[in-house]
């Protein structure tokens, strides 16, 4: 038995300590917003927080975050009200959408730990999340957004 | 069970207590229930007394927004803000088939054009039934009578009924004919024509959209397949001894694709896949390359083919040209790479089939998998999911992947989801065509265009479908082959295509845009490098050759004029266009780039394009940029090459796609024109790649005859 900290929730799970994170969380947890899309950490569909750092969770064995916090998208609620969120329903960023949860925790990082990203600092947090759909334009305004609805205190 | 936890259950498609729940419900909103008595006036919208709105969609979502823009027109006619409706994914029905195509699918960029008519009389009808049970419970003429936003009001101002209060009142009601409908005008329409907000943005954002991939009924297990390693390949024999002793395995069986292994969990599935030992036959592959196919295919080119289209006489036409080219231009097969791999659940039992998938072919999916089980269609049900994107590859010929999950289902007794790895999908074939073309192309002696010729060689994809056989035997040849050549807007006066259909054992598909997206290519190239030859620039010459058709004419402008052609541009950047139709919509684009040696920079691209009338502006924004981008990851690196009937690429890390720091700024102009409604998933695709290798040759000079562009500038 391995114990997971999951969104603030310790959860028991029988494990094959390689089996990535990825897997536990959709298959054991049920958590399916994070999304499988390479395997190889190269895509970013599977991007989780573990102590507040975005994680690819298909390359990260469960026994290796066994002390740690994990965070999925589910973790920002069910209604879409955190800025990140808000920015994207303002901008109509999704398309199919399956992307989306691992671009909006990339992009939760990005806004928590900068107040005022520029396109630079876009390039270089979101370079790692494809989308097959073609929504940069929408996420990278998005994330303007976001930041500026943080900046503002939650207030649009 | 509380109505919650029903909620909740219904929203991730579950069999609930013993009983298929028929629809699966993907709740925009939580907390959907099902209201007391709802009227229901066809199949496609419920009033609920609750004061609840629902759409039953028959088409699949995969990111182009239908979801949207059909809700968008029934709701339109029913009065009520779009924003209210909750949408559900519908089961097979022939309610839900093509108007003319008589089945249920998601393709073509047409649902929009196919749908739009009827959407608008399925909600008017239910607003006319609301408001003639206002008039009779009022006692007044219904001509008295207006709606707004889900309610009745008295034209006077006076009385006030919501469509909950009136719907049982509705019910009883007949249903009036068409001809007693009266549809809205376009002038007095409040939401078609203006932006509208995603209906799917909550579910998407929060993680809570159900994909094919997502989906949980109890007791499921996964699968993976050890698929054939090349094209063709068949399973010699197999040893699953290492593979069942892996924990979590529970079966190990042959399937036509592969051997299936299926278990608990899918990393436990993935364990025992890597523990299987199978061999395999791959004598079918074997003799098959890119490079074999390359060196053969060009001899065709130079051959005499099959003709699709013959105007004028280019063979005089070619004694005659004062100056000619004669050039090949190829195409690589590529992926799909929908970002969502693909996969199926099945639940065969009691003779009877259950389907869980993202799919664009609901009734083909269905009656495939009806005649692999030998069961009756009427003991299937498939239940539609979110796609994570779709491309074409989710409209399988074959219906390759659910067909494959009920087999792998069969006999098991408890769901299982076959789940492909991304390379299982990537290496695993129904790519865009491998193409070569030889083309001849020349000018008069005052440099205005002559001719036209193009030979093309390639294994076309509506052959390789059921739906295509009478197609072609009625024509005689494979329209797929030509698709954006044979009927190019620009007016040659004479113009001859010909093909010869190739029969290489790799699979191939509609991939965005189909024959466009390679045509599109060569007859830009071929038109752009004819305007060198004239001693005219791409924009000028494309003016000449488009005079005829003002439509196009309109869009090539809108694009040269916001893109600032012919203005001076910053150092080392230069303009490249292009221009094409499909479906029904016309779409211009100059990108415009830099070079410095291998390294191809697109900073910005401005589009315009006619789709006829705009139902949702800002998803058309979304659609062409989408599709520019999809275009243009194709354009700069994407191949897939095959070697000794193997895909040598397999995953992100050798298939690059576009990523956010190479994005360029994309700028979309609505042309509104009195044409047709155009489609929208598509056309954006096409003239990426020629405008931005007619940029590089602007800036370098040298001709891009080969894609991917990568390719050309080693
Ligand atoms: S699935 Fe983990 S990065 Fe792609
Ligand atoms: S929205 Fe479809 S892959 Fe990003």
């Amino acid at each position: 038995m391995i114990t997971l900290n999951v969104n603030g929730q310790s959860r028991q799970i029988d494990a094959d300590p390689e089996m990535p994170l990825l897997w536990a969380l959709r298959d054991l947890l049920k958590l399916t917003g994070t999304k499988y899309g390479c395997g190889v950490a190269a895509c970013g569909a599977c991007t989780v927080h573990v102590d507040g750092q975005p994680v690819r969770s298909c390359v990260t064995p469960v026994s290796s975050v066994a002390n740690a916090k994990i965070a999925t998208i589910e973790s920002l609620g069910v209604k879409g009200d955190h800025p990140v969120q808000r920015a994207w329903i303002e901008l109509d960023v999704v398309q199919c959408g399956y992307c989306q949860s691992g671009q909006i925790m990339s992009a939760v990082a990005l806004v928590e730990s900068n107040a005022n990203p520029t396109d630079a600092d876009i390039d270089a947090a979101m370079d790692g999340n494809i989308c097959r759909c073609g929504t940069y334009p929408r996420i990278r305004a998005a994330i303007k957004r976001a930041a500026e609805i943080k900046r503002n205190g939650g207030a649009a | 069970m509380s109505t919650n936890r029903r909620a909740f259950l219904i929203g991730i498609g579950v069999v609930a207590a013993g009983t298929t729940v028929g629809v699966v419900v993907a709740p925009r909103l939580l907390g959907h229930r099902k209201p007391p008595f709802d009227f229901k006036p066809n199949a496609f919208v419920r009033i609920g007394t609750d004061g609840s709105f629902t759409m039953t969609l028959g088409k699949a979502e995969m990111g182009q927004g239908i979801y949207t823009g059909m809700p968008m027109t029934l709701a339109e006619e029913l009065d009520v803000n779009p924003q209210r409706l909750t949408i559900e994914f519908a089961p097979v029905d022939p309610a839900f088939n093509h108007p003319f195509l008589k089945m249920q699918f998601t393709g073509g960029s047409m649902s929009t054009i196919s749908t739009y008519d009827q959407m608008r009389l399925m909600g008017a009808t239910a607003r006319t039934m609301l408001v003639s049970a206002a008039a009779a419970r009022w006692k007044v003429p219904v001509e008295s009578l207006a709606t707004d936003d889900g309610t009745v009001v008295e034209r006077n101002g006076g009385r006030r009924a919501t469509y909950a209060s009136l719907a049982e009142d509705a019910a009883k009601l007949p249903v009036p004919a068409k001809e007693n409908v009266k549809l809205k005008d376009r002038g007095s329409f409040k939401y078609v024509g203006k932006p509208q907000k995603r209906l799917d943005n909550v579910v998407k954002v929060t993680g809570r959209a159900v994909f094919g991939s997502d989906v949980q009924p109890p007791e499921m297990l996964k699968a993976v397949i050890a698929r054939a390693p090349s094209f063709g390949a068949k399973v010699k024999s197999f040893d699953a001894t290492r593979a069942r002793a892996v924990k979590g395995v529970v079966d190990v069986k042959q399937v036509p694709s592969g051997v299936a292994v299926i278990a608990e969990n899918t990393w436990a599935a993935l364990k025992g896949r890597e523990a299987l030992q199978v061999e395999w036959d791959e004598s079918a592959g074997q003799n098959v390359s890119t490079a074999s196919l390359r060196a053969e295919w060009r001899g065709l080119a130079a051959k005499p083919g099959t003709v699709g289209k013959d105007v004028g006489n280019v063979k005089n036409a070619l004694a005659n040209a004062a100056r000619k080219i004669d050039v090949e231009y190829e195409l690589p097969y590529l992926a799909h790479a929908c970002m969502e791999p693909m996969n199926a659940a099945a639940l065969v039992k009691d003779g009877r089939c259950t389907l869980w998938v993202g799919t664009q072919n609901q009734s083909q999916d269905l009656n495939l998998v009806a005649q692999a089980l030998g069961i009756p269609p009427a003991n299937v049900e498939l239940h539609t999911q979110f796609l994570g994107g779709g491309f074409g590859r989710r409209a399988s010929t074959h219906s390759d992947f659910t067909v494959e999950a009920a087999h792998v289902a069969n006999g098991v007794g408890r769901p299982v989801h076959v789940v492909w790895t991304r390379e299982d999908d990537m290496r695993g074939g129904f790519y865009r065509p491998y193409s070569i073309s030889r083309v001849r192309a020349g000018l008069t002696a005052d440099g205005k265009p002559l001719f036209y010729h193009q030979t093309v060689v390639g294994k076309p994809v509506l052959k390789q479908s059921p739906i295509g056989k009478p197609i072609i035997d009625k024509l005689g040849f494979d329209p797929s082959s030509f698709e954006g050549a044979a009927n190019t807007l620009y007016g040659f006066q004479n113009l001859r295509v010909e093909s010869h259909d190739t029969d290489e054992v790799v699979t191939n598909l509609w991939w965005r845009s189909v024959g466009n997206s390679i045509h599109g290519f060569v007859v830009n190239g071929v038109v752009d490098e004819l305007a060198t030859l004239a001693g005219q620039d791409g924009y000028a010459f494309r003016r000449e050759l488009l005079a005829t058709q003002p439509r196009a004419l309109a869009v090539l402008d809108a694009a040269a004029k916001n893109a600032g052609w012919g203005q001076p541009l910053p150092a080392g950047r230069h303009h490249g266009i292009a221009l094409h139709e499909s479906f029904g919509s016309i779409v211009a684009e100059v990108a415009e780039v830099s070079v410095e040696g291998r390294n191809v920079r697109v900073h910005r691209v401005t589009c315009a394009i006619d789709c006829g009338f705009a139902i949702n502006p800002d998803q058309v924004v979304a659609q062409v940029q989408s599709a520019v981008i999809y275009g243009l990851s194709a354009a700069l690196a994407g191949e897939i090459t095959i070697d000794k009937g193997r895909a040598v690429q397999g995953n992100f890390t050798d298939y690059p796609v576009l990523r956010m720091s190479e994005v360029p700024q994309i700028d979309v102009h609505i042309v509104e024109s009195d044409g047709p409604l155009g489609g929208l998933g598509e056309p954006g695709t096409p003239p990426i790649a020629p405008a931005v290798c007619a940029a590089i040759h602007a800036a370098t000079g040298q001709r891009i005859r080969r894609l991917p562009i990568a390719a050309s500038l080693a």
